[in-house]
């Protein structure tokens, strides 16, 4: 039986007006096709300014598309409803710091209209998933950057999504802070959850995801299982990403001096 | 509406949190305090002057209260990014920006309140009568007057690139309202030609927060207030009004994009 996509973009291209006269406009995404199935973890890989972020932007109705469409769960991304089953974090943590994360977790539980005695058992299930229970009565602004992504997760699960969107979920994190939220999406993914997720850090991705598609200058360069890919390429995905983006070792800056020597 | 409540109750929380509010009850509180305990020359009049000072300052202050809370709210939930896993919910931006006005709305509400409250005691403990009824018609005026306000400071946190200016534009064109509205038609009538169509289109246009404002002339003399008729009559103006600036700020926020 041919399985539906969970996630779907079809054509999607994203132009920016450039803030600078004369220079007209920038292309974000060139018409870019992409399908996430349920149950999958996949890894959306690619340099800063590939897209990734815009994509994401897209998919959560914060920017609109020049042309071409974005669905989730078969609902068009410009309608609010698409959002219901998707949990999403962000690259950098921020929310309302004067909240406890109790607070923070019972406010967006009431966005989605959660039960008031359900509601409750969902909090208490998230804080201890994110091993926050402990703090859970601390205001936000009083945690560690390490405990901010870790609520930052558990309002991410607050509605129990079927679908996670996690833009750069280890950036800026300590190891151990790092290992909690990598253990935390590899029970999400043996769960069954189907988890969309961007990444600088290759290795990491190379453990977790199922499928990676590689993004660069706007356009999608590769798509494919991690296995075929590493097996093609015959190295580490790390190797293989930049050999599918075309990055010389060196190429550029090989013959520039990386010090200038001041005593002559 | 559970979420346009939650939205609200967020906002709510903030300002309960924040300590300006509680800097500006504290301080017309205290004024309000001394007047009410001045005895100039044993005169029994001078508690009317005393009543309208405190009003006027009841006025400024809701007007800084109901400005600078809702004038910050979009701004900060951009800058501080919240705005983001929020509208990665399934939440409507007309829902956002109706939350953000109830919240604020309601805010302002509960600041008036407390100021009326006191205002009613002490004035209450001066002239041995208590005129509830007239203070609170007073209050709901006001109430309904700073509904305006909130909604006008929301569509200028879209339109406005910093809070600050925002907040300063809101100000001016509230008390110019308020100061220089009752005498446009005045002009408008004496001057002539273009000038005076577009005196009489402004006289018009503008919301008439000045008629909730001219409520404290009646209540300082212990005149009679207006009755329910014209008092509905003008809580349903402003009540359209907020809903037609409301409908302008959702028109020009719903395809605004935000960058992460």
């Amino acid at each position: 039986m041919h399985m539906q996509p969970i996630l779907k973009i079809e054509n999607l291209r994203v132009e920016y007006r450039s803030k600078e006269v004369g220079q007209g406009t920038k292309v974000a995404l060139k018409d870019l096709n992409l399908s996430v199935f349920p149950g999958e973890t996949f890894g959306f890989l690619g340099p800063n300014g590939a897209g990734k972020t815009t994509t994401m932007n897209v998919l959560l109705g914060f920017v609109n598309a020049t042309s071409g469409d974005a669905y989730l769960f078969g609902q068009n991304v410009r309608e609010p409803i698409a959002r219901q089953r998707i949990g999403y974090l962000p690259e950098l943590t921020y929310y309302y710091k004067f909240l406890t994360a109790e607070e923070l977790l019972r406010f967006y539980a009431r966005i989605f209209n959660i039960p008031k005695n359900e509601r409750e058992k969902r909090i208490d299930t998230v804080l201890k998933l994110v091993e926050l229970d402990h703090a859970r009565t601390r205001q936000i602004k009083t945690y560690s950057k390490g405990m901010q992504q870790r609520v930052g997760l558990a309002q991410a699960l607050i509605n129990d999504p079927d679908l996670l969107i996690f833009d750069e979920p280890t950036s800026g994190l300590d190891p151990i802070g790092r290992m909690k939220v990598r253990e935390i999406i590899q029970r999400l993914k043996n769960e069954g959850k189907t988890v969309f997720f961007s990444s600088h850090e290759l290795g990491e991705v190379e453990t977790i995801c199922d499928r990676v598609g590689i993004l660069y200058q706007g356009e999608l360069k590769r798509e494919g299982r991690v296995t075929d890919i590493v097996s093609e390429f015959n190295c580490d995905l790390e190797q293989a990403f930049l050999r599918i983006i075309g990055y010389t070792p060196g190429g550029a800056t090989a013959s520039t001096p990386l010090l200038h020597s001041q005593a002559a | 509406m559970n979420v346009i409540w939650a939205i609200a109750s967020v906002v709510l929380k903030e300002m309960i949190r924040r300590k300006d509010f509680y800097v500006l009850f504290v301080i017309t509180a205290l004024i309000t305090l001394v007047m009410g305990s001045v005895n100039i020359f044993n005169d029994k009049s001078i508690a009317g002057y005393l009543k309208e000072l405190c009003l006027l300052l009841i006025w400024i202050c809701s007007l800084v209260i109901a400005i600078s809370t809702t004038a910050r709210q979009l701004y900060a939930e951009k800058e501080n990014r919240t705005i983001f896993p929020l509208l990665a919910k399934p939440v409507s931006r007309a829902q956002l920006l109706l939350g953000k006005f109830l919240g604020c709305w309601i805010a302002s509400g509960l600041a008036l309140l407390l100021f009326y409250v006191f205002l009613a005691v002490i004035a209450g403990s001066r002239e041995h009568h208590w005129p509830i009824g007239s203070y609170f018609t007073a209050f709901v005026l006001h109430w309904g007057a700073l509904a305006v306000v909130v909604a006008l400071a929301l569509l200028g946190s879209i339109i406005f690139a910093a809070p600050s200016s925002n907040m300063t534009i809101c100000f001016i064109v509230a008390m110019g309202i308020i100061w220089i509205e009752p005498h446009l038609n005045t002009v408008a009538v004496a001057t002539k030609g273009v000038l005076g169509s577009l005196m009489y289109a402004i006289y018009f246009i503008v919301p008439r927060v000045d008629w909730a404002f001219s409520i404290r002339e009646l209540l300082v003399f212990d005149n009679p207030l207006p009755g329910f008729a014209v008092s509905g009559g003008a809580l349903l103006f402003y009540a359209g009004y907020t809903a037609l600036v409301l409908t302008a700020a959702w028109l020009l926020f719903r395809r605004r994009a935000l960058h992460t």
